[in-house]
């Protein structure tokens, strides 16, 4: 009776599987340094003012100490009034923005109506929490819906903070002294989307995390205006993205053609039914 | 002899084997499971179905019985065998994950239980049981639709609905043998 017959298939979901070699392989690498995931070592900043919600993200993506992606889209879109910025690792983000982005929009398929800013918290509150902060994700929400304008900082366990203002990521702190000194409520549109500017790249500057270009979201009433990039950074490299050679670069030696002798050996037609 | 409690082990089909804890999933169930039964003819009951087939309420303790062909433990995926890596899940999210869909079940069945009586969560159940019944042959995957709707998990997307999909599974149980093993047979 070998039971290596009788199948059963694994549960939908995570597989815990290779944990436990995981753990035993960490024993192995040198310095117990396993290869690291890619995290967004990010600085992100929201701002709430007249008509809506602007956030803003830097754009670099790193691998511990190398830059993995310089042009990283770190603004996700969940619905069309709400929009959410992510630091931590990448795929987290992007994975449970897409999942809450989908929950929503079954939501409003089921019951006709635009989603609240604080259900699309309420459902990240809930993931978050029963993954127990696995998954390393620390997101700012912001949007305007019919009760106002809105801005929610979720971290990964699940906790939940409403403020005016805000900023999260390794640059946090630097972002936070520009946005302390230069907020104030009910701010026009240009002076809102120039703090931001200015935090995001206060957090470029103090943190090495955080880099490249800023990307800025403005999100009102009327719609969503994205602006990537909004400012691009200084330190642009020259480097060509075109890597083709033209003809004649290498040079011809001999050529020699030889000729395909093909027969016809059998030839049949059949008649297309275009009815 | 009575097997309608006994410790099973979920791998092998003897009745208990060294190293294995099986959990019931709802200690405080409100109602009874009643396995059929028969009746020899000097009064031994003997439960008729399937042994394997009769543990479908519990959920077992992660990281038992090793697991690989033939019961032997597969040390290249799972390393050296350990007593501790046989009892103790892994990783925290192990048992609270296998444990979750039972677990919200049993708090929504509370819930109902405090606002409207006995009767709602135990109609409910019966509806839940009636649902959970509605399979395809045992080898193939079943999209359990019924229950979905009944859970509420049709209009939701999570996790287990993106990884890790059963339908999509690149390995098949051998479809004689899965058979035999649900009626017994094997």
């Amino acid at each position: 009776m070998a039971l290596s017959n009788v199948f059963e298939t694994p549960a939908p979901g995570f597989n815990f599987d290779n944990t436990s070699r995981n753990a035993a392989l960490e024993g192995l690498f040198d310095g117990g340094q396993t290869p690291k995931p890619m995290k967004t070592g990010t600085t992100i900043a929201g701002v709430v003012f007249k008509d809506g919600v602007v956030l803003g993200a830097d754009t670099r993506a790193t691998s511990s100490e190398v830059v993995a992606d310089k042009m990283c889209a770190k603004i996700h879109y969940i619905a069309p009034n709400i929009y959410c910025c992510g630091a931590g690792t990448a795929a987290d983000t992007e994975k449970t923005t897409d999942i809450l982005s989908s929950n929503l929009t079954i939501f409003s398929l089921n019951s006709g109506r635009n989603p609240r800013v604080v259900m699309a918290v309420s459902i990240l509150q809930d993931m978050l929490y029963r993954y127990r902060g696995q998954i390393g994700a620390n997101l700012i929400l912001g949007g305007v819906d019919c009760t106002g304008n809105h801005l929610y900082t979720v971290g990964p366990y699940g906790s939940v903070n409403k403020v005016p203002y805000l900023s999260m990521g390794s640059g946090d702190l630097a972002a936070l002294g520009i946005l302390e000194d230069g907020f104030k409520h009910d701010m026009e549109l240009e002076e809102a989307k120039e703090l931001v500017r200015l935090a995001i790249h206060a957090g470029i500057m103090s943190d090495l995390g955080s880099g490249n270009n800023i990307d800025i979201c403005v999100i009102t009433r009327q719609g969503v205006d994205y602006i990537r990039p909004y400012q691009v950074s200084e330190y642009k490299d020259n480097r060509k993205t075109k890597y083709k050679y033209r003809p004649g670069t290498t040079p011809v030696l001999t050529e020699k053609v030889v000729r395909l002798k093909l027969e016809v050996v059998q030839e049949s037609m059949q008649r297309m039914d275009t009815a | 002899m009575n097997n309608t409690t006994g410790l099973f082990c979920k791998s092998k089909l003897t009745p208990v084997c060294t190293g294995c804890v099986v959990m019931k999933t709802r200690p405080n169930r409100i109602c009874n499971t009643v396995y059929r039964t028969e009746s020899g003819r000097n009064g031994i009951t003997m439960n008729t179905r399937g042994l394997r087939s009769q543990l479908k309420d519990s959920v077992p303790v992660a990281g038992l019985c090793p697991q690989g062909a033939y019961g032997v433990q597969d040390s290249l995926r799972s390393g050296f065998t350990s007593v501790k890596n046989e009892l103790l899940p892994s990783h925290p999210l192990e048992l609270s994950e296998k444990n979750f869909q039972p677990n919200q079940d049993k708090m929504n069945f509370s819930t109902l239980r405090n606002i409207q009586g006995l009767h709602a969560p135990l109609k409910l159940q019966m509806e839940y049981r009636a649902a959970r019944q509605i399979q395809r042959l045992p080898f193939l995957q079943s999209s359990n639709l019924a229950l979905d709707t009944l859970r509420g998990n049709d209009e939701s997307i999570g996790f287990e609905d993106i990884l890790n999909d059963p339908t999509q599974s690149e390995m098949m149980g051998e479809p004689h043998m899965m058979v035999e093993y649900k009626l017994g047979l094997l």
